[in-house]
């Protein structure tokens, strides 16, 4: 039996529309795998044994029939908790959904099922979205699987978890001030958020609209890209999905980078919080492009100190409103015994929440309320275009802009949970990216004290083609994306 | 800007959120610290900037006035806390 943890997404479909192996020994290898070592993660929240083997079944017939199979059809993957799958237990990582039975399935969910790919459970997150750590969740903290002491990252922790330690091939994330990309960083995986607009947001449960999007977290950025050739598409459903012709995006993955160039904001290594190992990681990897043909040059994001403020205003103003659907009435959790429907209301939502989620409702309320909607919120949206104007000048001198991911590599649980802006800090890196609707992406780039550290590669608007290209190069000259912890390899 | 616990109380009723009179304190605190943080942004000199909601300034997607989905109530309220008659059940509103 060939060790299947082993191979990438990639080798296992080849392998399997080759017939060297089925859907269902994969299956069973991965399921095999999560109910042995999972334990130690935490990492799923549910897991779904039945359905992962009818749908291995199913894709194997696909095969055998020589049908439309696709580029990952029978290959299995692991769906963060926020995606709607019908029928299978939805909890978005809260007490709140704890028994939400999805009665739909997310867009993206039904991309991958007409895919013929295969679900192995859903994945832990912090609570609706709402975490750098994976340590809000409503059902325990994940572990890092490079140190069990430490956090995986979050929001996408589980996912992140699962696939460094190869108890999934694949996982998806989402990313709304980079949930996709640091968990991805921490946890020494390769991990993409897409421009905004390219993954349909339907079934995925909302935080903040203007900013939330799904993604792949993969072990290479070729698995992305195919991944990612499932996931994204203009769906009529969500009306902020984009409509642009569907693209492949591992056209460009073999393409030299001869002639690219590299923008290195200053103001991204000039930081106090940034830990000096990872800095030179990240130099590291861009000499290591440079080697491969590509130019560096200096840029500047003068209004980059701003994103965390500006996102702790616009994040949580829009969560404050796509959570007050949460009332106890018609779906999820409810108070027992309520006396009045305020009670109702105030009850289920106080009992039903943990505090980062009150905390991001109440600044969200706070911000949007008569006589501050315009010293907060408007204030935060200007801001906004003064950082995607930034990202504009920018994109003028270079193609793509690198940076870290991550200012540390992964701290340890309960290091950061006693002040929540010490938390937010975490995301210095990647939260402008969302704020500007850029595509952004981590791949491993070195490992400082024996954990890993992550590159930021962030594009143009719908360049993800180009960011992926620059990834698998770099992976094909380096091969710090294809360790594995030793006690789970 | 610093937040009373008269201050935490009005949100959280604006938030239709419970709290506890032991949480008040930390609530207020914490909060407090992010709105301080946040207040880094009025440095910022925005005078003519226009606001961005939507990374491409896109306006709402509009399509035909058509039934487009089928009523699926049975299914909805299937996970419903309380239900009769197609309708949800709540405390009595009205007195």
């Amino acid at each position: 039996m060939s060790k299947f943890h082993t191979m990438t997404a990639a080798r296992i479909a080849a392998g399997l529309r080759k017939r060297e192996f089925s859907s269902l020994e994969v299956t069973r290898w991965f399921l095999d795998r999560i109910a042995s070592l999972d334990g130690q993660l935490n990492s799923f929240i549910t897991v779904t044994p039945e359905q992962a083997l009818a749908a291995a079944k199913a894709a194997d017939a696909r095969i055998a029939d020589g049908g439309a199979v696709t580029a990952l059809t029978g290959v299995p993957y692991a769906h963060k908790d926020i995606f709607c799958t019908k029928g299978v237990r939805t909890s978005c990582g809260s007490r709140m959904l704890e028994n939400f039975i999805a009665p739909y399935d997310a867009t993206v969910t039904r991309n991958f099922q007409d895919a013929g790919m295969v679900m192995l459970g859903k994945t832990n997150m912090d609570e609706f979205a709402m975490g750098s750590s994976n340590e809000t969740s409503y059902f325990g903290p994940v572990h890092n699987p490079w140190d069990l002491q430490r956090v995986p990252g979050g929001s996408s922790g589980g996912s992140a978890a699962a696939v460094a330690a190869r108890i999934a091939p694949m996982a998806t994330g989402t990313d709304t001030g980079g949930s996709i990309r640091q968990p991805a960083a921490l946890c020494g995986i390769t991990g993409i958020k897409p421009t905004y607009g390219a993954v349909s947001r339907f079934g995925m449960i909302a935080f903040a609209s203007s900013l939330d999007q799904g993604g792949p977290m993969t072990v290479t950025a070729e698995d992305a890209a195919l991944m990612l050739n499932v996931m994204a598409g203009n769906d009529p459903r969500d009306s902020t999905s984009v409509e642009r012709e569907k693209e492949d995006y591992t056209r460009l993955l073999g393409e030299p980078l001869h002639g690219l160039k590299v923008g290195l904001p200053k103001e991204f290594f000039g930081s106090e919080g940034l830990d000096p190992k990872v800095g030179d990681a990240v130099h590291a990897a861009a000499a290591e492009l440079v080697r491969l043909g590509a130019s560096l040059v200096e840029v500047s994001l003068p209004n980059s100190r701003l994103s965390i403020p500006a996102y702790y205003v616009v994040a949580p103003a829009e969560c404050s409103s796509n959570l007050s659907r949460y009332d106890g009435v018609r779906f999820g959790y409810r108070c027992k015994d309520p006396k009045d429907l305020m009670d109702l209301f105030c009850r289920s939502r106080g009992e039903g929440f943990g505090a980062e989620v009150k905390r991001r409702i109440m600044i969200g309320t706070y911000a949007l309320s008569a006589g501050y909607y315009d010293a907060y919120y408007l204030q935060a949206l200007k801001v906004r275009r003064l950082i995607r104007n930034d990202f504009d000048a920018a994109f003028g001198q270079c193609d793509v802009i690198l940076g870290p991911t991550s200012p540390t590599t992964a701290f340890r649980i309960g290091e950061k949970t006693d002040d929540p802006v010490t938390m937010y800090l975490s995301d210095i890196y990647t939260i402008a990216v969302n704020l500007a609707g850029l595509p952004g992406m981590s791949v491993p780039c070195g490992f400082a004290d024996g954990l890993p550290v992550g590159l930021q590669i962030i594009g143009r608007h719908f360049d993800e083609a180009r960011m992926l290209n620059v990834a698998h190069q770099y992976q094909q000259a380096s091969d710090w994306h294809a360790r594995l912890p030793a006690q789970f390899a | 800007m610093s937040l009373s616990r008269r201050d935490v109380e009005k949100i959280a009723h604006l938030a239709r959120l419970q709290i506890t009179e032991e949480q008040i304190p930390g609530f207020a605190t914490q909060l407090s610290n992010i709105l301080a943080f946040v207040e880094q942004m009025n440095s910022a000199r925005t005078d003519g900037v226009e606001p961005m909601a939507h990374p491409f300034d896109t306006p709402t997607r509009m399509r035909e006035d058509v039934v487009t989905e089928t009523n699926e109530r049975e299914l909805m309220q299937s996970i419903a806390p309380a239900v009769e008659a197609g309708l949800y059940l709540v405390p009595k509103v009205i007195e």
